[in-house]
């Protein structure tokens, strides 16, 4: 096994397989945005602080800018433009406009992405537990209060 | 970010080949929160970045054997703290653990990354050292094996080797009834550094350890064995005096999350709080056993 420059990878995004040379030093997120053109996923702080760049890989949320591309090989990959289906909002992303969760906007993939992964692993979460969930993602426009009760509402939705 | 190269063995022979190869040129990748940050801030000289997930030996599971509990090197953050065997043998570990970074960094990131780190506000550390927690090495010489407590060397520095390996995190099976506890200080609740922290553990011999972190360069490990941490009769003023002796061996430094005065402060509050905590448990146990 030699020490590689650009590394080839096997990747499935939102149900598509993908093969892709990626550099050796770029992230997940850089190959997503620059490379594959998903723009959904943002990038914010670059350092794991705000979770805006947050995807799930192989099921579990992580931060795409702390994760090397080279690490991806036979990963599956959910990004925010997966979650939508035949061209309609998943009733997550259908709950965050209509409780007002959304402002400027910039937060909102990561937040969805984080709050999809909080209703996988528990789906009628309290709203210590969304708060907690949600802790690793920061919004400066709306004070979380919508936010939460996105959540709060999507997880109930589920149940019917 | 700088670039480097990436290597991915398969396994163990040929991780320890490329080590040996590339010494401290290289790093080791599993989790990756804390490597990266590093790398994107362009401050590690490092040529080769070798990813550890496809190396069979290194282990990603908790597995309890005889007097022994063992965390793989692979094992994220997040699932060590929901094992059966941590949760109810290890609640230090346990509160530790669910307060590391966010739930992102807590699926990624390994108990085995966060200790090679050496920051000294690691939180799974204090709990770690104050069950005298076991690091084995590997290296293409042999293996060892080194008690966590004398793991550290400074802030970021160890005594692993350039050519070595963390393999195993071996904890031992509480022996008599043991309650412990964890707490810590921060500016605010979510993806925050320790100001402080601490794990307390109380045995059922009336040996109390106690392990404190971001006091000092390294972790501080405090052991006290009057018993009277771990007698509930004890009164309130008495185990003041004793925790006031265990934290004179923490030297902390004022610095961008704290002043030296407000830690030191904090330290005695958090100790009270974790003393309190642990003797409950321990007394829990002490009935459970009967």
């Amino acid at each position: 096994m030699n020490e590689m420059t650009t590394v080839p990878i096997a990747v499935t995004i939102n149900q598509t397989r993908y093969d892709v040379e990626v550099k050796a030093h770029h992230t997940l997120l850089e190959v997503l945005r620059e490379q594959l053109h998903l723009t959904g996923t943002k990038r914010s702080c670059g350092e794991g602080e705000c979770g805006a760049c947050t995807v799930l890989v192989n099921g579990e949320a992580v931060n795409s800018c702390l994760v090397l591309a080279a690490e991806m090989d036979g990963a599956e990959i959910l990004t925010i433009e997966g979650l939508e289906r035949n061209g309609e909002l998943s009733p997550l992303q259908q709950a965050f406009l209509d409780r007002g969760a959304v402002q400027c906007g910039f937060c909102t993939p990561g937040m969805v992405m984080a709050a999809e992964y909080l209703l996988r692993t528990t789906p009628h979460p309290t709203e210590a537990e969304i708060r907690e969930g949600l802790s690793g993602n920061l919004c400066r426009c709306t004070g979380y209060e919508g936010i939460v009760e996105a959540v709060k509402h999507a997880g109930r939705e589920t149940d019917s | 970010m700088q670039s480097f190269k990436y290597a991915r063995p398969e396994s163990l022979p040929e991780l320890l080949e490329l080590l040996e190869k590339f010494r401290d040129r290289a790093r080791l990748i599993s989790g990756g929160t804390d490597l990266l940050v590093k790398l994107q801030h362009g401050n590690l000289a490092v040529e080769v970045v070798i990813d550890i997930k496809r190396v069979a030996e290194l282990s990603d599971r908790v597995v309890t054997t005889n007097g022994w509990v063992s965390i793989g090197p692979r094992a994220v953050i997040g699932r060590v703290v929901r094992h059966p065997g941590i949760e109810s043998a290890y609640p230090a570990l346990v509160e530790a653990g669910r307060i590391v970074g966010s739930v992102q960094i807590r699926n990624r990131a390994t108990v085995a990354g966060n200790i090679c780190t050496a920051s000294p506000a690691a939180d799974t550390v204090p709990p770690l050292c104050a069950y005298d927690a076991r690091i084995r090495l590997v290296s293409t010489e042999g293996s060892r094996e080194v008690p966590l407590r004398s793991f550290f060397v400074g802030p970021g520095k160890t005594v692993i080797a350039p050519n070595e390996v963390l393999a195993e995190i071996r904890v031992p099976a509480p022996h008599g009834a043991m309650g412990s506890s964890f707490d810590r200080i921060t500016r605010r609740r979510g993806v925050d550094l320790a100001t402080i922290n601490i794990a307390g553990v109380l045995h059922d011999n009336g040996t109390a350890v106690f392990a404190f972190g971001a006091v000092a360069p390294t972790v501080v490990v405090a052991e006290e064995t009057s018993g009277d941490l771990c007698d509930p009769t004890v009164s309130a003023d008495r185990v003041d005096e004793v925790l006031k002796t265990l934290l004179a061996t923490a030297r902390p430094i004022s610095d961008v999350r704290s002043s030296k005065e407000y830690r030191e402060a904090m330290l005695l509050v958090a100790a009270r709080r974790v003393q309190r905590t642990a003797l409950e448990r321990l007394t829990q146990a002490r009935g459970g056993r009967e």
